[in-house]
């Protein structure tokens, strides 16, 4: 059989194509980058009965609106509330061998703050003139201080760090049994349980 | 001066351009896959505050709410006053159930009701806006929000 070579197939043009699509692409391209800070609102309830909160069990975060900070009756800067966050939730207060005693506390256990983590509320109170920018700096901090302890507690008892293996599993690049993860992580979010509160904010002024 | 009048007579080479389309059609799938085709048209200014302490957003099962003010070239028919946007138009708070559940049914069904809330909020705006939004919310029972952010953090700067 005698062979007949093909004719070659004029490619000059391919690059001219691709070249349009590709500006095309780059220039509707809008990376994909929305994160943020989830939520969870409380329902539309009447409550009837209300859980009464001591006082110390509570953590009040004021925000006036010129921005400042009020955290337990005292001025705050933005950058200290972090920690003193971490303080009052790792605080353990109540005495050793009663029931609510905090085992894996490593705060100073002062009688006059929170007894434990699963009772420690935090209520964060606005002024409806406080700027989102700050409204979100706070909340930013208060999650971040969650999540400092979180991953103390998880990587005592595990090994690894919560916020670490959480976003592991929220980008599907988790190797091992993902099903056993989330269950270790529901328990290292019972230690130290995200208690936020807010309360309606007060109008400017008073 | 034999040496100039032989480099003149050797030709330069012609540059091989033969790879240019493999390395043009690389890139043009790099951005083929990361493109998403824009389909909100903003109408209200949209800087979003920055935050470290996030997660990510699952993009099926999300309503978007904007908020802020105007963008500049709206700004003389409806002010500077803090505006909500839903898709392509402003809405009002007392509007804002009624957007919300039409927005709600353009989900998949199996997600609605998974539905969350992602709050793209400016960050100039007052918090007394994003509350009213927020009872709102409650109201008609979509109790999971997100406050869309920026990668950083707003301390020290």
């Amino acid at each position: 059989m005698a062979r007949r070579a093909t004719p070659e197939v004029n490619a000059g043009s391919m690059a001219d194509i691709a070249f349009l699509l590709l500006i095309f692409f780059l220039v509707t391209t809008t990376i994909e980058k929305d994160k943020g800070i989830a939520r969870q609102l409380p329902p539309n309830e009447e409550v009837t009965d209300p859980p009464i909160i001591k006082q110390k069990n509570l953590f009040i975060v004021n925000v006036n609106k010129n921005d400042q900070l009020l955290v337990e009756d005292k001025l705050m800067e933005l950058k200290d509330l972090r920690q003193a966050a971490i303080a009052f939730l790792d605080n353990g207060g109540a005495p050793a061998g009663s029931p609510e005693h905090c085992n894996h506390c490593k705060g100073k256990r002062a009688p006059d703050s929170s007894d434990n983590p699963d009772k420690a509320v935090i209520s964060v109170q606005n002024d409806r003139l406080t700027s989102y920018k700050m409204y979100i700096s706070v909340q930013n901090e208060l999650v971040a201080a969650y999540n400092f302890l979180r991953n103390r507690e998880s990587q005592r008892l595990y090994g690894w760090k919560f916020t670490e293996l959480k976003k592991a599993i929220d980008e599907g690049s988790y190797a091992g049994n993902e099903e056993a993860a989330n269950s270790k992580l529901e328990n290292v979010q019972k230690l130290f349980p995200l208690k936020l509160s807010e309360a309606e904010p007060k109008s400017s002024g008073k | 001066m034999s040496k100039f009048t032989k480099k003149k007579s050797s030709e330069l080479p012609a540059v091989n351009t033969a790879s240019l389309p493999d390395i043009v059609f690389m890139l043009l799938f790099f951005f083929m896959v990361v493109t998403v085709l824009r389909n909100n048209n903003l109408l209200v200014k949209n800087e979003l505050p920055k935050a470290d302490q996030v997660e990510k957003l699952k993009k099926d099962r999300s309503v978007y709410i904007f908020a802020g003010k105007p963008s500049a070239r709206y700004q003389d028919k409806y002010g500077k006053e803090g505006k909500i946007q839903i898709g392509d138009k402003y809405t009002d708070v007392t509007n804002l159930k009624f957007a919300l559940t039409e927005a709600r049914q353009k989900l998949l069904p199996e997600l609605q009701d998974k539905v969350m809330v992602a709050l793209k909020v400016d960050k100039e705006t007052n918090t007394g806006l994003v509350t009213d939004i927020k009872q709102e919310l409650r109201d008609i029972n979509m109790l999971k929000l997100i406050y869309i952010t920026s990668p950083g953090t707003e301390i020290g700067n």
